[in-house]
C-alpha cells in the first residue's frame, strides 16, 4: 500500500470519528466548538515550520515560511484563548 | 535532541488523540474547559516535536514568527467582544486558508529543488492551494460583511453562477496542466482564479445566512488543512483537518435544517433583501393595526406572570442588550417569576452565538433551552418577550404557504398568553417579510432599541 493510500485510510477513518464526536457537542457550545476547531486548525503550523525550516530554499521560502508560521500562531493563540474565555463564562454560571 | 521518524509519528498520534478527546468534552459545559486544555496540550507537544524534527534546520524565521503571532493572537483573544465573535472566527478561518496556500507552495518549491516531484504529489498541491485560496478570500468577504465593510445584502448579477462554473473549470484545467507538465505559471494563474472564486462564491450570500457561511468556511478550513496533510504526508494534519472539516459540515447541516433550506440554495445565495426602506415606526404600526405598548404595561405583566420566556436574537447582540436583560432576569427571579430563554439554532450570526452572549452576561446556561425543548412550553407561558429576534418567531412559517420562510421551524411565541416584541421600527426582518405575529391580539410591540427598552423595563420594575 502506497503512502497516499495509507493517508487516505487515515483520512476516511478520521472523518467517521469527526462525524460522531461533533454530533455529540451540545448546541449551547457551538460557538466555542467553532473557535476550538479554529484553534486546532492552527496545526497547519506543523507544515509551516517545515517550510520555514528548509534552509536551502532561500529568500522566497523564508518569506513563505515566516508568513505561514505567523498566521498559524495567531490562529492557535487566538483560538485557544478565546475558547478558554468563553468556556470560563459558561463555568461561572453554575449556581 | 532530534527525533526519529517513528518517534515523531508517535507523538503526532498522541496529539491527534488529544484533539479528539478535547472535542468530545464539549458535549457538556462542565467538561468543556478540560477539553480545551486537552487540545492545547496536543498542540504544544505537536509543535515541540516538529521543532525537534531534523528536517527543520533553521530557526531564524521560526522564533520571531511564533512570538509575533502569539502576541497578536493573545491580544485579539483577550480584547474581542463576544458580540464580535463571528467576525473573529471569519478572520481566523481566512488565516488557515492563506497558511495552507503558503505551505503548499513552499512544499512544492522544496520538493522541486530536491527532485521529489510526482503527479500524485502535484495533484495534492493543487487541491491544497485551491481549497486554501477559496477559504482565504471567502472568509475575508464573510469578515467584511459581518464587520460592515462589504454590503451584507446579497450581490447578484447576470450569469453569476455560470461565470463561477466557467472559472472553476478553467481552474481545474490549469491544475491538470500543472500536475502533468509542471508549469509553474499554471499554478500561479490557478491560485489567482481560486482567490477570485472565493470572493465570487460568498458575495451573493445575504447576511441572514451568515450562520451557514461561518460553518461552511469552518469546514473548508478543515479540508484545507487535510489537503496540506496529504502533500506533507503528515497524518496529524489529515486527522485534524478531517475533524474540523466534519465539524463545519455538520454545523452547516444543522443551520440549513433550522432554516428549512437546502445547502445548495444557501450557496447560490440571493436570499433576503438586506436593507429595506425604513417606515416611521409607530405611525406605520397603527396604520397596519398593530398594537404598541408602554414599558410600564410590560413591566406590570412581567412581574405578575408566573412564567416568562425570553427570545433573544441578533438585535440583542447589536444593541448589546444582554447585560440589561440579565438585570431584568434577576429582578423577575427575585419576584418569584420563572424565566427561561428560548434559543433558535440560527439566532445571531453564528451557531451558538446567543448562548455565548447570555453566558457573557452571567445568565446561567441551564436557563437557555433549544427550540425543540422549549416550544411545548410557550402555551403555558404568561409572557413571551422577544428581544431582537424576528423571522424565527414569524407564524407565517406555519400558516402562509406563499411566504418565503414557509416550512421553517420557528419558536412558537404566538402561543404565549401575551407577547411583548421589542423592535426598533416596523422594518421587516432579514427575510424581508412582515411578521404575522404583530397582528395577533395577544402581541404588543415595544418600540425602541433593545438595550434601552430592557433598561427602562428594569427601571419600571424597580419603581413598582
Amino acid at each position: 500500500m502506497s503512502e497516499t493510500m495509507v493517508a487516505l485510510y487515515v483520512f476516511v477513518l478520521a472523518c467517521f470519528i469527526g462525524y460522531w464526536v461533533i454530533w455529540n457537542v451540545t448546541a449551547s457550545l457551538h460557538t466555542p466548538l467553532i473557535s476550538l476547531t479554529n484553534a486546532i486548525s492552527g496545526i497547519i503550523i506543523v507544515g509551516a515550520l517545515l517550510v520555514a525550516g528548509f534552509e536551502e530554499m532561500g529568500f522566497v521560502g523564508a518569506i513563505l515560511g515566516f508568513t505561514a508560521v505567523l498566521l498559524a500562531s495567531i490562529n492557535m493563540f487566538g483560538g485557544f484563548l478565546v475558547t478558554q474565555r468563553m468556556l470560563d463564562m459558561f463555568k461561572k454560571k453554575k449556581k | 535532541m532530534q527525533l526519529g521518524t517513528d518517534t515523531l509519528a508517535f507523538v503526532y498520534l498522541i496529539s491527534g488523540a488529544l484533539f479528539i478527546l478535547g472535542l468530545n468534552r464539549l458535549s457538556h459545559p462542565s467538561t468543556a474547559r478540560r477539553g480545551n486544555l486537552f487540545a492545547m496540550t496536543g498542540m504544544v507537544i505537536a509543535i515541540v516535536a516538529t521543532l525537534l524534527n531534523p528536517a527543520v534546520k533553521s530557526y531564524t524565521f521560526i522564533w520571531p514568527a511564533m512570538i509575533i503571532g502569539g502576541v497578536i493572537g493573545t491580544v485579539i483573544a483577550l480584547r474581542i467582544q463576544m458580540a464580535a465573535m463571528p467576525q473573529l472566527v471569519a478572520l481566523l478561518h481566512s488565516f488557515v486558508g492563506l497558511a495552507a496556500v503558503l505551505v503548499a507552495v513552499g512544499t512544492y518549491l522544496d520538493h522541486r529543488q530536491q527532485g521529489l516531484l510526482s503527479t500524485v504529489f502535484m495533484v495534492e498541491v493543487f487541491i491544497g492551494i485551491f481549497i486554501g485560496a477559496i477559504t482565504f478570500t471567502g472568509s475575508l468577504i464573510a469578515f467584511g460583511k459581518l464587520q460592515g465593510l462589504v454590503t451584507a445584502a446579497p450581490v447578484a448579477y447576470m450569469g453569476q453562477h455560470w461565470l463561477n462554473l466557467l472559472l472553476g473549470l478553467v481552474m481545474i484545467g490549469l491544475g491538470v496542466d500543472f500536475a502533468i507538465n509542471d508549469h509553474f505559471a499554471s499554478l500561479m494563474l490557478m491560485t489567482a482564479i481560486a482567490l477570485l472564486l472565493g470572493i465570487l462564491l460568498i458575495i451573493p450570500i445575504g447576511g441572514a445566512d451568515m450562520p451557514v457561511i461561518i460553518s461552511m468556511l469552518n469546514s473548508y478550513s478543515g479540508w484545507a488543512a487535510a489537503a496540506t496533510g496529504f502533500t506533507l504526508q503528515n497524518k496529524l494534519l489529515i486527522i485534524t483537518g478531517a475533524l474540523v472539516g466534519f465539524c463545519g459540515a455538520i454545523l452547516s447541516y444543522i443551520m440549513c435544517r433550522a432554516m428549512n433550506r437546502s445547502f445548495i440554495s444557501v450557496i447560490l445565495g440571493g436570499f433576503g433583501t438586506g436593507d429595506v426602506a425604513d417606515a416611521s415606526g409607530v405611525a406605520a404600526a397603527t396604520q397596519k393595526g398593530v398594537k404598541s405598548s408602554s414599558v410600564e404595561d410590560a413591566a406590570f405583566l412581567l412581574e405578575n406572570a408566573s412564567k416568562v420566556i425570553v427570545v433573544p436574537g441578533y438585535g440583542m447582540a447589536v444593541a448589546q442588550a444582554q447585560h440589561a436583560l440579565k438585570e431584568l432576569f434577576e429582578l423577575l427571579e427575585a419576584k418569584g417569576v420563572e424565566v427561561k430563554f428560548a434559543i433558535h439554532p440560527v439566532a445571531g450570526r453564528m451557531p451558538g452565538h446567543m448562548n455565548v452572549l447570555l453566558a457573557e452576561a452571567d445568565i446561567p446556561y441551564d436557563r437557555a433551552f433549544e427550540m425543540e425543548v422549549i416550544n411545548p412550553e410557550f402555551a403555558t407561558a404568561d409572557v413571551a418577550l422577544v428581544v431582537g429576534a424576528n423571522d424565527v418567531t414569524n407564524p407565517a412559517a406555519k400558516k402562509d404557504p406563499s411566504s418565503p420562510i414557509y416550512g421553517m421551524p420557528i419558536l412558537d411565541v404566538d402561543r404565549a398568553h401575551h407577547v411583548f416584541f421589542i423592535k426598533r421600527s416596523m422594518r421587516p426582518g432579514y427575510a424581508g417579510i412582515d411578521n404575522l405575529l404583530f397582528y395577533q391580539d395577544n402581541c404588543s410591540l415595544l418600540f425602541g432599541d433593545a438595550k434601552d427598552v430592557c433598561e427602562k423595563t428594569v427601571a419600571a420594575l424597580k419603581a413598582a
